[in-house]
Protein backbone atom coordinates (compact mmCIF):
# COMPACT_ATOMS: atom_id res chain seq x y z
CA UNK A 1 0.00 0.00 0.00
CA UNK A 2 1.26 3.38 -0.86
CA UNK A 3 2.59 5.16 1.95
CA UNK A 4 0.91 8.92 1.31
CA UNK A 5 -2.38 7.14 1.78
CA UNK A 6 -1.53 4.33 4.82
CA UNK A 7 0.30 7.49 7.01
CA UNK A 8 -3.10 9.86 6.85
CA UNK A 9 -5.30 7.50 7.26
CA UNK A 10 -3.81 5.84 10.25
CA UNK A 11 -3.88 9.58 11.59
CA UNK A 12 -7.56 9.60 10.68
CA UNK A 13 -8.20 6.31 12.49
CA UNK A 14 -6.27 7.44 15.88
CA UNK A 15 -7.92 10.75 15.34
CA UNK A 16 -11.20 9.38 15.64
CA UNK A 17 -10.84 6.61 17.80
CA UNK A 18 -8.81 8.07 20.46
CA UNK A 19 -11.13 10.41 22.09
CA UNK A 20 -13.60 7.38 22.35
CA UNK A 21 -10.86 5.26 24.04
CA UNK A 22 -10.06 8.08 25.98
CA UNK A 23 -13.83 8.40 27.70
CA UNK A 24 -13.31 4.13 28.30
CA UNK A 25 -10.06 4.85 29.63
CA UNK A 26 -10.76 7.71 32.03
CA UNK A 27 -14.09 6.09 33.15
CA UNK A 28 -14.48 6.00 37.17
CA UNK A 29 -15.30 2.50 36.50
CA UNK A 30 -15.79 1.71 40.52
CA UNK A 31 -18.29 4.52 40.96
CA UNK A 32 -20.11 3.83 37.17
CA UNK A 33 -22.65 1.61 39.05
CA UNK A 34 -24.03 4.53 41.58
CA UNK A 35 -23.79 6.88 38.98
CA UNK A 36 -25.77 4.75 36.31
CA UNK A 37 -27.85 3.50 38.76
CA UNK A 38 -29.53 7.50 39.71
CA UNK A 39 -32.82 7.75 38.85
CA UNK A 40 -31.90 11.15 36.66
CA UNK A 41 -29.38 8.96 34.66
CA UNK A 42 -32.18 6.58 33.84
CA UNK A 43 -34.98 9.00 32.75
CA UNK A 44 -32.75 10.81 30.50
CA UNK A 45 -31.60 7.84 28.40
CA UNK A 46 -35.60 6.66 28.69
CA UNK A 47 -36.40 9.93 27.07
CA UNK A 48 -33.61 10.24 24.88
CA UNK A 49 -34.52 6.71 23.24
CA UNK A 50 -38.38 7.51 23.23
CA UNK A 51 -38.09 10.75 21.42
CA UNK A 52 -35.04 9.61 18.82
CA UNK A 53 -37.32 6.93 17.83
CA UNK A 54 -40.35 9.29 17.30
CA UNK A 55 -38.54 11.21 15.48
CA UNK A 56 -37.37 8.73 13.38
CA UNK A 57 -40.63 7.39 13.22
CA UNK A 58 -41.86 11.03 12.03
CA UNK A 59 -39.27 11.44 9.67
CA UNK A 60 -39.83 8.22 7.96
CA UNK A 61 -43.58 8.87 7.35
CA UNK A 62 -42.67 12.89 5.76
CA UNK A 63 -38.97 11.75 4.68
CA UNK A 64 -39.74 8.51 2.45
CA UNK A 65 -42.37 10.52 0.03
CA UNK A 66 -40.17 13.24 0.29
CA UNK A 67 -37.19 11.77 -1.22
CA UNK A 68 -40.02 9.77 -3.71
CA UNK A 69 -40.78 13.51 -4.49
CA UNK A 70 -37.50 14.44 -5.08
CA UNK A 71 -36.05 11.29 -6.87
CA UNK A 72 -39.36 10.36 -9.10
CA UNK A 73 -41.15 12.85 -9.63
CA UNK A 74 -40.88 15.63 -12.55
CA UNK A 75 -42.07 18.91 -10.68
CA UNK A 76 -40.47 22.27 -11.45
CA UNK A 77 -37.90 23.45 -9.15
CA UNK A 78 -36.51 20.57 -8.16
CA UNK A 79 -33.21 21.02 -7.17
CA UNK A 80 -34.38 24.23 -5.65
CA UNK A 81 -36.82 22.29 -3.14
CA UNK A 82 -34.02 19.64 -2.68
CA UNK A 83 -31.29 22.60 -1.60
CA UNK A 84 -33.73 23.85 0.77
CA UNK A 85 -35.08 21.05 2.26
CA UNK A 86 -31.60 19.58 3.20
CA UNK A 87 -30.25 23.04 4.84
CA UNK A 88 -30.95 21.63 8.10
CA UNK A 89 -27.82 19.41 7.46
CA UNK A 90 -25.79 22.49 7.22
CA UNK A 91 -27.51 24.97 8.92
CA UNK A 92 -26.10 24.89 13.00
CA UNK A 93 -29.10 23.15 15.09
CA UNK A 94 -29.27 26.33 17.39
CA UNK A 95 -29.99 28.30 14.45
CA UNK A 96 -32.54 25.92 13.82
CA UNK A 97 -33.92 26.13 17.19
CA UNK A 98 -34.27 29.73 16.94
CA UNK A 99 -36.15 29.79 13.91
CA UNK A 100 -38.44 26.68 15.22
CA UNK A 101 -38.93 29.58 17.72
CA UNK A 102 -40.30 31.69 15.66
CA UNK A 103 -42.74 29.50 14.15
CA UNK A 104 -43.99 27.29 16.77
CA UNK A 105 -43.26 29.08 19.99
CA UNK A 106 -45.87 31.23 21.78
CA UNK A 107 -45.50 34.15 19.82
CA UNK A 108 -44.83 31.94 16.76
CA UNK A 109 -46.39 32.44 13.39
CA UNK A 110 -48.15 29.18 13.96
CA UNK A 111 -47.44 28.93 17.56
CA UNK A 112 -49.19 31.67 18.56
CA UNK A 113 -52.91 30.52 16.84
CA UNK A 114 -52.05 27.23 18.52
CA UNK A 115 -51.70 29.17 22.03
CA UNK A 116 -54.74 31.84 21.89
CA UNK A 117 -57.26 29.34 19.89
CA UNK A 118 -56.32 25.47 21.32
CA UNK A 119 -54.28 26.14 24.63
CA UNK A 120 -51.58 24.21 22.94
CA UNK A 121 -47.89 25.24 23.72
CA UNK A 122 -45.32 23.71 21.90
CA UNK A 123 -41.93 24.95 23.76
CA UNK A 124 -40.35 23.40 26.90
CA UNK A 125 -42.35 19.87 25.83
CA UNK A 126 -41.53 16.39 25.16
CA UNK A 127 -43.30 17.29 21.48
CA UNK A 128 -40.36 20.12 21.48
CA UNK A 129 -37.53 17.88 21.93
CA UNK A 130 -39.15 15.52 19.22
CA UNK A 131 -39.89 18.38 16.53
CA UNK A 132 -36.33 19.69 17.10
CA UNK A 133 -34.81 16.25 16.33
CA UNK A 134 -36.91 15.56 13.49
CA UNK A 135 -36.07 19.21 11.99
CA UNK A 136 -32.19 18.25 12.28
CA UNK A 137 -32.35 14.56 11.72
CA UNK A 138 -34.94 14.25 9.04
CA UNK A 139 -32.64 15.51 6.22
CA UNK A 140 -30.34 12.74 6.57
CA UNK A 141 -33.14 10.07 5.87
CA UNK A 142 -34.21 12.33 2.93
CA UNK A 143 -31.19 12.28 1.34
CA UNK A 144 -29.99 8.62 2.03
CA UNK A 145 -33.51 7.51 0.46
CA UNK A 146 -33.59 9.50 -2.69
CA UNK A 147 -29.72 8.25 -2.97
CA UNK A 148 -31.07 4.63 -2.79
CA UNK A 149 -34.01 5.45 -5.33
CA UNK A 150 -32.05 7.26 -7.48
CA UNK A 151 -29.85 3.97 -7.64
CA UNK A 152 -32.82 1.34 -7.61
CA UNK A 153 -33.17 0.07 -11.44
CA UNK A 154 -36.42 2.16 -12.73
CA UNK A 155 -37.32 -0.65 -14.73
CA UNK A 156 -38.81 -2.81 -12.06
CA UNK A 157 -41.33 0.13 -11.98
CA UNK A 158 -41.65 0.25 -15.63
CA UNK A 159 -42.54 -3.13 -15.85
CA UNK A 160 -45.52 -2.91 -12.93
CA UNK A 161 -46.85 -0.04 -14.56
CA UNK A 162 -46.98 -1.75 -17.97
CA UNK A 163 -48.93 -4.66 -16.20
CA UNK A 164 -51.29 -2.07 -15.01
CA UNK A 165 -50.06 -0.78 -11.82
CA UNK A 166 -50.76 2.74 -10.70
CA UNK A 167 -48.26 4.75 -8.96
CA UNK A 168 -48.79 4.22 -5.74
CA UNK A 169 -49.35 0.02 -6.00
CA UNK A 170 -45.79 0.66 -7.81
CA UNK A 171 -44.38 2.31 -5.05
CA UNK A 172 -45.77 0.48 -2.13
CA UNK A 173 -45.60 -3.05 -3.85
CA UNK A 174 -41.78 -2.14 -6.00
CA UNK A 175 -40.22 0.59 -4.92
CA UNK A 176 -40.21 0.82 -1.36
CA UNK A 177 -38.87 -3.02 -0.64
CA UNK A 178 -36.32 -2.58 -3.72
CA UNK A 179 -34.75 0.63 -1.53
CA UNK A 180 -35.83 -0.97 2.04
CA UNK A 181 -31.98 -1.13 2.63
CA UNK A 182 -31.30 2.60 1.92
CA UNK A 183 -34.38 3.20 3.78
CA UNK A 184 -33.01 1.22 7.21
CA UNK A 185 -29.84 2.81 6.52
CA UNK A 186 -31.20 6.30 6.50
CA UNK A 187 -33.30 5.63 9.60
CA UNK A 188 -30.34 4.55 11.10
CA UNK A 189 -28.51 7.99 10.38
CA UNK A 190 -31.29 9.41 11.47
CA UNK A 191 -32.42 8.04 14.72
CA UNK A 192 -28.24 8.56 15.66
CA UNK A 193 -27.98 11.93 15.04
CA UNK A 194 -31.49 12.38 16.50
CA UNK A 195 -30.39 10.92 19.83
CA UNK A 196 -27.07 13.33 20.04
CA UNK A 197 -29.05 16.27 19.44
CA UNK A 198 -28.24 19.31 21.52
CA UNK A 199 -28.41 22.64 20.23
CA UNK A 200 -31.80 22.80 18.24
CA UNK A 201 -33.15 20.90 21.54
CA UNK A 202 -31.72 23.15 24.16
CA UNK A 203 -32.59 25.88 22.39
CA UNK A 204 -36.16 25.14 21.65
CA UNK A 205 -37.51 22.39 24.30
CA UNK A 206 -35.56 23.80 26.76
CA UNK A 207 -34.06 21.29 29.92
CA UNK A 208 -35.82 20.00 32.23
CA UNK A 209 -35.31 16.51 33.70
CA UNK A 210 -37.53 14.08 32.62
CA UNK A 211 -39.99 16.13 30.14
CA UNK A 212 -37.04 17.73 27.83
CA UNK A 213 -33.60 17.11 29.63
CA UNK A 214 -32.03 14.47 26.84
CA UNK A 215 -28.62 12.29 27.56
CA UNK A 216 -26.73 15.19 25.33
CA UNK A 217 -27.76 17.97 27.64
CA UNK A 218 -27.55 15.80 30.96
CA UNK A 219 -23.73 14.88 29.78
CA UNK A 220 -23.28 19.07 29.04
CA UNK A 221 -24.28 20.04 32.82
CA UNK A 222 -23.02 17.42 34.68
CA UNK A 223 -20.02 18.66 32.87
CA UNK A 224 -20.35 21.85 34.65
CA UNK A 225 -20.54 20.23 38.12
CA UNK A 226 -19.68 16.64 38.07
CA UNK A 227 -17.38 15.84 34.95
CA UNK A 228 -17.03 11.64 36.51
CA UNK A 229 -21.03 11.69 36.21
CA UNK A 230 -20.28 13.29 32.60
CA UNK A 231 -18.17 11.02 31.35
CA UNK A 232 -20.56 7.65 33.01
CA UNK A 233 -23.06 9.78 30.89
CA UNK A 234 -21.51 9.55 27.97
CA UNK A 235 -20.36 6.07 28.13
CA UNK A 236 -24.03 5.32 28.19
CA UNK A 237 -24.45 7.04 24.64
CA UNK A 238 -21.37 5.66 23.08
CA UNK A 239 -22.72 2.15 24.24
CA UNK A 240 -26.08 2.61 23.00
CA UNK A 241 -25.12 4.20 19.27
CA UNK A 242 -22.32 1.61 19.26
CA UNK A 243 -24.67 -1.25 19.62
CA UNK A 244 -27.15 -0.32 17.63
CA UNK A 245 -24.92 0.55 14.75
CA UNK A 246 -23.27 -2.88 15.10
CA UNK A 247 -26.81 -4.65 15.25
CA UNK A 248 -28.72 -2.85 12.80
CA UNK A 249 -25.80 -3.37 10.41
CA UNK A 250 -25.70 -6.93 10.83
CA UNK A 251 -29.29 -8.08 10.75
CA UNK A 252 -30.82 -5.40 8.39
CA UNK A 253 -28.90 -3.33 6.36
CA UNK A 254 -26.64 -5.59 4.33
CA UNK A 255 -24.11 -4.12 2.13
CA UNK A 256 -25.95 -0.75 2.09
CA UNK A 257 -24.59 -0.85 5.66
CA UNK A 258 -21.22 0.65 3.89
CA UNK A 259 -22.68 3.69 3.03
CA UNK B 1 -17.31 37.35 55.85
CA UNK B 2 -17.69 38.24 52.58
CA UNK B 3 -16.40 41.76 53.36
CA UNK B 4 -13.43 40.23 54.69
CA UNK B 5 -12.76 38.55 52.20
CA UNK B 6 -12.97 40.89 49.86
CA UNK B 7 -10.66 42.94 51.61
CA UNK B 8 -8.29 39.98 52.09
CA UNK B 9 -8.85 40.15 48.18
CA UNK B 10 -7.94 43.27 47.35
CA UNK B 11 -4.78 43.22 49.30
CA UNK B 12 -3.62 40.29 47.67
CA UNK B 13 -5.01 40.90 44.34
CA UNK B 14 -5.37 45.07 43.46
CA UNK B 15 -1.69 45.87 44.63
CA UNK B 16 0.05 46.50 41.23
CA UNK B 17 2.32 43.59 40.15
CA UNK B 18 5.52 43.80 38.72
CA UNK B 19 3.73 43.38 35.48
CA UNK B 20 3.30 47.11 35.52
CA UNK B 21 0.20 48.79 34.18
CA UNK B 22 2.43 51.38 32.31
CA UNK B 23 4.06 48.83 30.28
CA UNK B 24 3.72 47.67 27.05
CA UNK B 25 0.26 46.99 26.96
CA UNK B 26 -0.71 45.41 23.45
CA UNK B 27 -1.94 42.13 21.67
CA UNK B 28 -5.06 40.17 22.61
CA UNK B 29 -6.82 39.82 26.14
CA UNK B 30 -8.88 37.21 26.29
CA UNK B 31 -11.24 37.71 28.97
CA UNK B 32 -13.57 34.74 30.59
CA UNK B 33 -17.13 35.96 31.80
CA UNK B 34 -20.09 35.34 33.28
CA UNK B 35 -23.33 35.82 30.91
CA UNK B 36 -24.29 38.36 32.98
CA UNK B 37 -21.50 40.66 32.47
CA UNK B 38 -21.66 40.84 28.89
CA UNK B 39 -23.15 44.17 28.09
CA UNK B 40 -20.56 45.89 31.19
CA UNK B 41 -17.75 44.11 29.96
CA UNK B 42 -18.10 44.63 26.51
CA UNK B 43 -18.09 48.76 27.51
CA UNK B 44 -14.70 48.41 29.34
CA UNK B 45 -13.51 46.22 26.80
CA UNK B 46 -14.04 48.77 24.01
CA UNK B 47 -12.90 51.81 26.24
CA UNK B 48 -9.23 49.91 27.08
CA UNK B 49 -8.75 48.90 23.76
CA UNK B 50 -9.36 52.93 23.41
CA UNK B 51 -6.52 53.67 25.73
CA UNK B 52 -4.21 51.09 24.50
CA UNK B 53 -3.93 51.05 20.87
CA UNK B 54 -2.68 47.55 19.47
CA UNK B 55 -4.83 45.76 22.60
CA UNK B 56 -7.81 43.62 21.38
CA UNK B 57 -10.05 42.62 24.21
CA UNK B 58 -11.46 38.99 23.44
CA UNK B 59 -14.69 37.76 25.43
CA UNK B 60 -15.82 34.04 26.27
CA UNK B 61 -19.07 35.05 28.17
CA UNK B 62 -20.83 31.79 29.44
CA UNK B 63 -22.77 30.53 32.44
CA UNK B 64 -20.45 30.79 34.91
CA UNK B 65 -19.86 26.92 35.70
CA UNK B 66 -19.39 26.11 31.75
CA UNK B 67 -16.69 28.94 32.11
CA UNK B 68 -14.87 27.09 35.25
CA UNK B 69 -14.62 24.24 32.79
CA UNK B 70 -13.11 25.00 30.35
CA UNK B 71 -10.49 27.35 32.41
CA UNK B 72 -9.10 23.70 34.18
CA UNK B 73 -9.34 22.04 31.33
CA UNK B 74 -6.87 24.06 29.57
CA UNK B 75 -8.64 26.66 27.89
CA UNK B 76 -6.26 29.68 26.71
CA UNK B 77 -7.46 32.37 28.97
CA UNK B 78 -6.22 35.59 30.82
CA UNK B 79 -8.65 37.20 33.32
CA UNK B 80 -11.85 34.73 34.43
CA UNK B 81 -14.70 36.80 36.17
CA UNK B 82 -17.35 34.42 37.77
CA UNK B 83 -20.60 35.31 38.76
CA UNK B 84 -20.29 33.75 42.60
CA UNK B 85 -17.44 32.34 44.43
CA UNK B 86 -18.50 29.02 44.25
CA UNK B 87 -17.43 29.09 40.21
CA UNK B 88 -14.16 30.38 41.08
CA UNK B 89 -13.27 28.07 44.03
CA UNK B 90 -13.60 25.37 41.34
CA UNK B 91 -10.61 27.04 39.08
CA UNK B 92 -8.61 28.02 42.28
CA UNK B 93 -8.92 24.54 43.70
CA UNK B 94 -8.92 22.75 41.04
CA UNK B 95 -5.18 21.95 41.61
CA UNK B 96 -3.93 22.44 37.94
CA UNK B 97 -2.63 25.93 39.65
CA UNK B 98 -4.62 28.38 37.11
CA UNK B 99 -5.13 31.33 39.65
CA UNK B 100 -1.98 33.39 40.02
CA UNK B 101 -3.29 36.19 42.41
CA UNK B 102 -6.13 35.29 44.94
CA UNK B 103 -9.47 36.69 43.34
CA UNK B 104 -10.85 39.96 43.71
CA UNK B 105 -14.43 41.06 44.27
CA UNK B 106 -15.25 43.76 42.31
CA UNK B 107 -19.34 43.48 42.27
CA UNK B 108 -22.27 42.23 43.59
CA UNK B 109 -25.52 41.30 41.65
CA UNK B 110 -28.97 40.18 42.33
CA UNK B 111 -32.30 38.52 41.40
CA UNK B 112 -35.05 40.35 39.75
CA UNK B 113 -38.43 38.58 38.18
CA UNK B 114 -38.21 39.26 34.58
CA UNK B 115 -41.58 38.97 32.60
CA UNK B 116 -42.27 40.23 29.00
CA UNK B 117 -43.76 43.45 28.40
CA UNK B 118 -47.10 43.98 29.53
CA UNK B 119 -46.52 40.83 32.04
CA UNK B 120 -49.30 38.87 30.29
CA UNK B 121 -48.62 36.11 32.80
CA UNK B 122 -49.82 38.46 35.42
CA UNK B 123 -47.12 37.68 37.64
CA UNK B 124 -46.69 39.57 41.23
CA UNK B 125 -44.50 37.99 42.92
CA UNK B 126 -42.04 34.72 43.76
CA UNK B 127 -44.87 33.01 44.94
CA UNK B 128 -46.28 32.83 40.74
CA UNK B 129 -42.93 31.34 39.69
CA UNK B 130 -44.04 28.24 42.14
CA UNK B 131 -46.75 27.90 40.23
CA UNK B 132 -46.93 25.06 38.18
CA UNK B 133 -49.64 26.26 35.56
CA UNK B 134 -47.59 29.37 34.38
CA UNK B 135 -44.49 28.69 32.12
CA UNK B 136 -41.33 29.80 34.30
CA UNK B 137 -37.73 29.21 33.49
CA UNK B 138 -34.89 29.03 36.03
CA UNK B 139 -31.28 29.29 35.38
CA UNK B 140 -29.90 25.49 36.31
CA UNK B 141 -28.85 24.97 39.30
CA UNK B 142 -25.53 24.20 38.21
CA UNK B 143 -24.67 27.98 37.04
CA UNK B 144 -24.95 30.88 39.62
CA UNK B 145 -27.77 32.12 39.08
CA UNK B 146 -29.70 29.12 39.64
CA UNK B 147 -27.62 28.70 42.91
CA UNK B 148 -29.06 31.98 44.00
CA UNK B 149 -32.71 31.14 42.66
CA UNK B 150 -32.64 28.14 44.75
CA UNK B 151 -31.75 30.41 48.09
CA UNK B 152 -34.31 32.74 46.87
CA UNK B 153 -37.04 30.11 46.59
CA UNK B 154 -35.92 28.53 50.26
CA UNK B 155 -35.93 31.69 52.17
CA UNK B 156 -39.30 32.02 50.70
CA UNK B 157 -40.33 28.76 51.70
CA UNK B 158 -41.64 27.76 48.20
CA UNK B 159 -40.49 25.34 45.44
CA UNK B 160 -40.23 26.88 42.11
CA UNK B 161 -42.41 25.45 39.27
CA UNK B 162 -39.64 25.82 36.89
CA UNK B 163 -40.93 24.32 32.86
CA UNK B 164 -37.11 24.69 31.65
CA UNK B 165 -33.55 25.34 33.28
CA UNK B 166 -31.12 26.97 31.33
CA UNK B 167 -27.56 26.78 30.97
CA UNK B 168 -27.21 30.67 31.62
CA UNK B 169 -28.71 33.99 32.74
CA UNK B 170 -28.54 35.28 29.55
CA UNK B 171 -30.58 31.93 28.08
CA UNK B 172 -32.71 32.68 30.40
CA UNK B 173 -33.73 36.01 29.87
CA UNK B 174 -33.78 35.34 26.26
CA UNK B 175 -36.82 33.14 26.72
CA UNK B 176 -38.77 35.71 28.08
CA UNK B 177 -37.87 38.21 25.21
CA UNK B 178 -39.09 35.92 23.00
CA UNK B 179 -42.37 35.99 25.44
CA UNK B 180 -42.24 31.93 25.48
CA UNK B 181 -42.16 32.11 29.33
CA UNK B 182 -44.56 34.13 31.42
CA UNK B 183 -41.66 34.58 33.84
CA UNK B 184 -37.41 34.04 34.87
CA UNK B 185 -35.61 34.58 37.37
CA UNK B 186 -32.65 36.62 37.12
CA UNK B 187 -30.52 39.34 37.88
CA UNK B 188 -31.38 43.09 38.51
CA UNK B 189 -29.05 43.73 35.57
CA UNK B 190 -29.95 41.70 32.57
CA UNK B 191 -33.37 43.35 33.17
CA UNK B 192 -31.88 46.78 33.11
CA UNK B 193 -29.52 45.38 29.88
CA UNK B 194 -32.62 44.09 28.27
CA UNK B 195 -34.29 47.65 28.43
CA UNK B 196 -37.79 47.72 27.51
CA UNK B 197 -37.72 44.15 25.60
CA UNK B 198 -38.65 43.27 29.62
CA UNK B 199 -40.25 44.32 32.44
CA UNK B 200 -38.56 43.69 36.23
CA UNK B 201 -40.41 42.74 39.41
CA UNK B 202 -39.01 43.14 42.65
CA UNK B 203 -39.10 40.89 45.64
CA UNK B 204 -38.47 40.65 49.06
CA UNK B 205 -36.28 37.26 49.28
CA UNK B 206 -34.08 38.68 46.48
CA UNK B 207 -31.89 40.32 49.29
CA UNK B 208 -31.16 36.53 50.35
CA UNK B 209 -29.67 35.69 47.33
CA UNK B 210 -27.23 38.02 46.60
CA UNK B 211 -24.07 36.82 44.55
CA UNK B 212 -19.97 38.47 45.14
CA UNK B 213 -18.26 38.45 41.57
CA UNK B 214 -15.02 37.77 41.61
CA UNK B 215 -12.24 38.51 39.03
CA UNK B 216 -8.74 37.31 38.55
CA UNK B 217 -5.67 36.87 36.72
CA UNK B 218 -5.35 33.75 35.40
CA UNK B 219 -1.40 31.90 35.98
CA UNK B 220 -0.77 31.14 32.54
CA UNK B 221 -1.84 34.16 31.19
CA UNK B 222 -0.57 34.55 27.48
CA UNK B 223 -0.79 38.26 28.09
CA UNK B 224 -0.50 38.83 31.78
CA UNK B 225 0.43 42.31 31.35
CA UNK B 226 -2.93 43.08 29.06
CA UNK B 227 -4.91 40.57 31.84
CA UNK B 228 -3.50 43.21 34.47
CA UNK B 229 -4.87 46.08 32.72
CA UNK B 230 -8.04 44.66 32.32
CA UNK B 231 -8.65 43.56 35.79
CA UNK B 232 -7.61 47.53 37.04
CA UNK B 233 -9.76 48.98 34.95
CA UNK B 234 -12.53 47.00 36.33
CA UNK B 235 -11.77 47.26 39.24
CA UNK B 236 -10.74 51.02 38.78
CA UNK B 237 -13.15 53.59 39.41
CA UNK B 238 -14.33 54.32 36.11
CA UNK B 239 -14.57 50.42 36.22
CA UNK B 240 -17.38 50.92 39.31
CA UNK B 241 -19.02 53.50 37.92
CA UNK B 242 -19.55 51.35 34.56
CA UNK B 243 -20.63 48.73 36.58
CA UNK B 244 -22.67 50.84 38.95
CA UNK B 245 -24.71 51.95 35.46
CA UNK B 246 -25.06 48.60 34.56
CA UNK B 247 -27.15 48.16 38.07
CA UNK B 248 -24.45 46.01 39.96
CA UNK B 249 -24.00 46.81 43.49
CA UNK B 250 -20.31 47.54 45.07
CA UNK B 251 -18.20 44.96 46.37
Amino acid sequence: MPLPLLVPAAVGVVFLVLPLLALVVRAPWSAIGPQLAEPAVGQALRLSLVSATLATLLSLVLGVPLAWVLARSSIRGRSVLRALVTVPLVLPPVVGGVALFLVLGRQGIVGRLLHEHLDVTIPFTTTAVVIAETFVAMPFLVISVEGALRAADARFEDAAATLGADRWTTFRRVTLPLVAPGVAAGAVLCWARALGEFGATITFAGNFPGTTQTMPLAVYLALQSDPEAAIALSLVLLAVSLGTLLVLRDRWLGRSAAV
Amino acid sequence: MLAVAAVLALAACGAPADAGSDGEVTGAVTVFAAASLTDVFSDLGRRLEDDHPGLQVQFNFAGSSALATQLTHGAPADVFAAADTDQMDVVTDSGVGVVSRAPVLFARNQLEIAVPPGNPGGITGLTDLADPERTIALCAPEVPCGAAAEAAFDAAGLTGAPDTLEEDVRAALTKVQLGEVDAALVYRTDVRAAGDAVEGIDFAQAADAVNGYPICVLTDAPNPAGALAFVELVTSDAGREALATAGFTGP
